[in-house]
């Protein structure tokens, strides 16, 4: 095949990745640029396969199995896990690109300072996602082993891993390509394999849509320096893509916590000065039942519903959705305000309340719900805590100080559904679980809206 | 156009980038090239991708880790050339992995956009 035509098979496949993804930014359009963004990829595959030369057995073999592990993963995915099995998928491409660099060294005869420079950085960047990615994902499982790890003189090892990198890399291009160029690829890749798991270990709990965002970043980086090293265009272009889109979730995320990158890295969450004690926060906190929640329910005419991640724990967004419905039977106006980071990664209450049925216009943005929080008569806290912690306006010494949160406390009642008074992930105590506009219902989630959903029924 | 030898199969940067800094190739340096690609594309994604709705997060988020899936198209090239086994097997693996990633990651994200789209 004429190498131009192959060139511009990879062109149209890159424009269709543009174009793809354009269209991921609109409810609308969403479904066809996936579609697209799959045509893009399926192009460049088979330009790819059609070039002669190629030895097929072992193409045939990794494609098949791949795609039926792919297919069966994404069919049985429970859309709770999603963030688990993106941050496995993050891990796998990273792989790849580490893989093709360190198989391409061993192919390859020439050597250029550029091209040595571009697979130790493909190796790294491919090994830190993959590493980190397995990390996250066994957190996101919950292995609790995972917890108790603690890295000793953390930024030490981290800093070492990373000069340490750095040398073997300008070792590398200094290199020939013989077996010690060799070598020095694979110890630069074991190295940042190492990192990746002290990077990501002591990150947890409600900073992972970060470091998710952070790892969908450097899969795409990952790819792109794959491009540089065999100089082809689509992998640069598609890598980029995705880089940037990584990076520009990272930022929302941050923005969202009012938290810099490095800190939520590096930082320590919940070190800081304010110790406010829960026994005093909490001498006020008033118990309630689903039947007299049902009766304030009765008398409203506008509900907000603020999910957390503790909806997705107790996996009540069917549940909620139920409940949902039966109000806007009574003529009761319902809308869930979610913030940016509820959940374990970007956009994962969002998808929870998409599968259960919960139209597109009820769920509602943080800054887009807020003003109007003074006119809700109820609003049903599901799971949530630091993201609806009123500390963050009032506490300039508290760990979230500053963080923007949903204003529920504005709303005529709140109802806080939680299993005890037991912190948030910052670790502190939350004010509005005492306020006098607040009633706790302590019990898990699922069973207390279906609680609530019964005695409306009865009553 | 070095540029262009891109898709051979198996891919070789003929020129070194001594040589292309003493002035001996004619167009310019390979590496500028890619990385002109490089920062333009970046530009083109932050382009495209600010203001995203946070409801289409995690569909964003699954379909552009498809896309990085593309490392299948360097995979499929380590895998089928060469004579060697050992990069040969590499390549298997990665192909497999790339796989993997395309292959579940467009179908979870078309399966969740479902869900969105089936209220409209």
């Amino acid at each position: 095949m004429d190498p131009r035509l192959v060139q511009l098979a990879y062109l149209l496949s890159a424009v269709l990745f543009i174009l793809g993804l354009k269209g991921l930014t609109r409810p609308r359009t969403a479904v066809r640029g996936n579609l697209l963004g799959a045509c893009g990829l399926l192009v460049a595959v088979v330009v790819t396969l059609v070039q002669t030369g190629l030895d097929y057995r072992l193409i045939v073999g990794g494609l098949v199995v791949g795609a039926v592990i792919g297919a069966v993963f994404a069919i049985r995915v429970q859309m709770t896990e999603m963030p688990q099995m993106v941050a496995l998928f993050n891990g796998f491409g990273g792989a790849a690109s580490t893989l093709v660099a360190g198989a391409n060294l061993v192919q390859t005869e020439t050597f250029s300072a550029d091209m040595l420079v571009a697979t130790a950085l493909s190796g790294m960047i491919g090994a830190v996602t993959f590493s980190g990615s397995l990390i996250a994902w066994g957190k996101l499982k919950e292995f609790r082993k995972l917890d108790q790890i603690k890295i000793p003189a953390q930024q030490l090892v981290n800093g070492t891993l990373v000069l340490s990198c750095i040398a073997l890399t300008v070792a590398m291009a200094n290199g020939d390509g013989s077996t010690m160029t060799v070598v020095a690829y694979w110890g630069t890749s074991t190295l940042a394999l190492i990192l990746g798991v002290t990077l990501v270990v002591s990150i947890g709990g409600a900073d992972m849509p970060v470091v998710i965002a952070l790892l969908n970043s450097y899969s795409g980086l990952a790819a792109a320096a794959t491009g540089f090293v065999l100089s082809n265009t689509v992998l640069i272009i598609s890598g980029s893509l995705v880089g940037a889109s990584g990076l520009i979730l990272t930022r929302i995320m941050c923005v969202a916590m009012n938290r810099s990158l490095p800190n939520v890295l590096f930082g320590k969450m919940g070190a800081s000065g304010s110790t406010l004690d829960a026994d005093d926060v909490y001498a006020d906190v008033k118990s309630t039942s689903a039947d007299e929640v049902a009766m304030l329910l009765e008398v409203a005419s506008r509900v907000v519903i603020v999910p957390g991640y503790g909806m997705a724990v107790a996996q009540a967004q069917h549940t909620v959705s139920d409940l949902r419905k039966l109000l806007v039977s009574k003529q009761i106006q319902v809308d869930f305000a979610i913030h940016p980071v509820a959940g374990r990664m970007p956009g994962h209450m969002n998808v929870l309340l998409a599968e259960a049925d919960v139209p597109y216009e009820a769920l509602r943005e943080m800054d887009e719900i807020n003003p109007t929080m003074e006119q809700v008569d109820v609003t049903i806290v599901l799971g949530a805590n630091d993201v609806v912690n009123p500390l963050a306006r009032t506490d300039p010494d508290s760990p979230i100080a500053g963080m923007p949160i949903i204003d529920v406390d504005k709303s005529r009642t709140i109802i806080v559904i939680k299993r005890s008074l037991s912190p948030g992930f910052a670790g502190i105590p939350n004010p509005l679980f005492a306020a006098d506009n607040a009633l706790m219902l302590f019990a898990d989630g699922r069973k207390a809206i279906q609680d609530i959903i019964n005695a409306l029924n009865e009553s | 156009m070095h540029f262009l030898l891109a898709s051979e199969p198996v891919t070789r940067i003929v020129e070194s980038s001594t040589e292309a800094a003493g002035g001996a190739s004619v167009g310019p340096d390979t590496a500028m090239l890619l990385l002109t690609v490089f920062v333009l594309a970046v530009f083109i994604g932050i382009e495209v991708i600010t203001k995203i709705p946070p409801t289409l997060h995690t569909p964003l988020m699954s379909g552009s880790n498809a896309i990085s899936g593309i490392a299948l198209v360097g995979a499929v090239i380590a895998a089928g050339s060469g004579d060697s086994m050992l990069p040969k097997v590499l390549g298997c693996v990665a192909v497999t992995l790339a796989t993997i990633n395309v292959v579940g990651g467009f179908m979870v994200t078309h399966r969740m956009l479902g869900m969105f789209r089936r209220k409209d």
